[in-house]
């Protein structure tokens, strides 16, 4: 498929990540899912902040933004009001979305703005060398943690629903296949929509936790997750202690830019003035 | 007579490979060994054609294709021309 590759600024690849670093998987997931979908590449934004997901979009061929720690949701927001006929995908880290910019994430799922979030989720800060991010579950090892990580991590997709996202789902490398259609509904829903995936980081998180390098980290990884519609039929013993994979939450909900663009409309009809004056003064509309 | 097997070829893009073996691993037929560090079909004949390899690969460094699938020239990483900035590919 050298479709495929066609996605990527193929004069930066290979990439940097670490041998057997998810972040590579979850990549090609979302390249697959907008090339099945068929999206056109010229409008869709891809947004991220610091980390090792976020250099993501150093190697996509689409308009790119490398933002600031924690803010890629906040620049994305502002692309997504600037050009809301825009596509805007932002992929973040657990430390980047869940520790330094986890207000930005609890406020775009608020306003329910139509962005789709990937979070990528290490459970441990990768590119910094591996200390405790809000993600790393209880008692597991990091640098900041060396004797057990005595804090307990966010449910992150709980976290956004109860904040208001109207997409939300979890699936792993592991289960590539659930990631890639999740990823697709995810970008077809009109939405705050949050995907979880979870990660694995041989180089610090198995290293670390002595769990062993990428194919034991992704059997980690697998043996603590159960689908959401298979942990349904599961005792409550089975289920305790794992984590759900899977279509978490899908409800509609009237979206952000849409009822901001109809309030702009209102607004002109009750003042036909601001109509007379393209609005207000400096706060022109955009030409498309 | 037995209906004929499905055939299926790999492209390997040697210098994508940094031979983390998650596709050695999770193959299902173990068609895909290691070979100075990067991976290389082994058993090309056992493949049944799943692309788990292809999906779960973190580098783009594997496809697997059915053998009636002409690979064209282009499709190898090495005939394209980087000397062009990836805007000059947009429509």
């Amino acid at each position: 498929m050298a479709e495929f590759l066609s996605y990527f600024r193929q004069d930066r690849l290979p990439h940097i990540w670490c041998p057997g670093c998810g972040n590579g998987t979850v990549t090609g997931a979302l390249i697959r899912a907008i090339d099945k979908l068929g999206l056109d590449k010229n409008n869709i934004v891809v947004v991220s902040g610091i980390g090792c997901s976020s250099r993501a979009v150093g190697y996509l061929d689409f308009d790119t933004l490398h933002t600031t720690h924690g803010r890629a949701i906040a620049f994305a927001t502002g692309v997504k009001l600037a050009r809301p006929r825009l596509k805007v995908i932002v992929i973040t880290g657990d430390g980047d979305s869940a520790a330094i910019g986890g207000n930005h994430l609890i406020h775009a799922a608020r306003r329910n703005i139509d962005i789709t979030t990937i979070i990528i989720n290490n459970n441990i800060y990768g590119m910094t060398s591996g200390q405790a991010s809000p993600m790393t579950p209880h008692g597991m090892l990091g640098t900041t943690a060396p004797y057990g990580n005595v804090e307990y991590n966010f449910d992150l997709c709980e976290l956004a629903k109860a904040a208001g996202a109207t997409y939300v789902a979890r699936a792993t490398t592991y289960h590539y296949v659930l990631l890639e259609d999740l990823i697709s509904k995810a970008l077809m829903h009109k939405g705050f929509a949050v995907v979880e995936a979870l990660s694995q980081c041989p180089t610090y998180f198995g290293r670390k936790n002595k769990i062993g390098g990428a194919v034991d980290t992704l059997n980690w990884i697998k043996e603590q997750t159960v689908n959401v519609k298979a942990a349904a039929a599961l005792p409550a013993e089975k289920r305790a202690g794992k984590i759900l994979i899977g279509e978490l939450h899908s409800v509609e909900k009237a979206e952000f830019t849409q009822q901001y663009l109809e309030l702009i409309a209102r607004v002109q009809r009750a003042n036909p003035t601001y109509a007379r004056n393209k609005g207000v003064p400096g706060c022109e509309l955009n030409s498309d | 007579m037995a209906e004929s097997k499905k055939r299926f070829f790999h492209v390997i893009r040697e210098h994508y490979c940094k031979g983390c073996s998650i596709c050695v691993a999770f193959c299902p037929k173990q068609v895909l060994e290691l070979k100075n560090g990067k991976v290389f079909p082994a058993r090309p004949d056992d493949c049944i054609g799943c692309r788990m390899c292809e999906l779960r690969c973190p580098d783009f460094a594997i496809e697997v294709h059915p053998a009636e699938e002409k690979v064209t020239a282009e499709r190898s990483v090495n005939h394209i021309d980087l000397s062009l900035p990836p805007e000059a590919h947009h429509a």
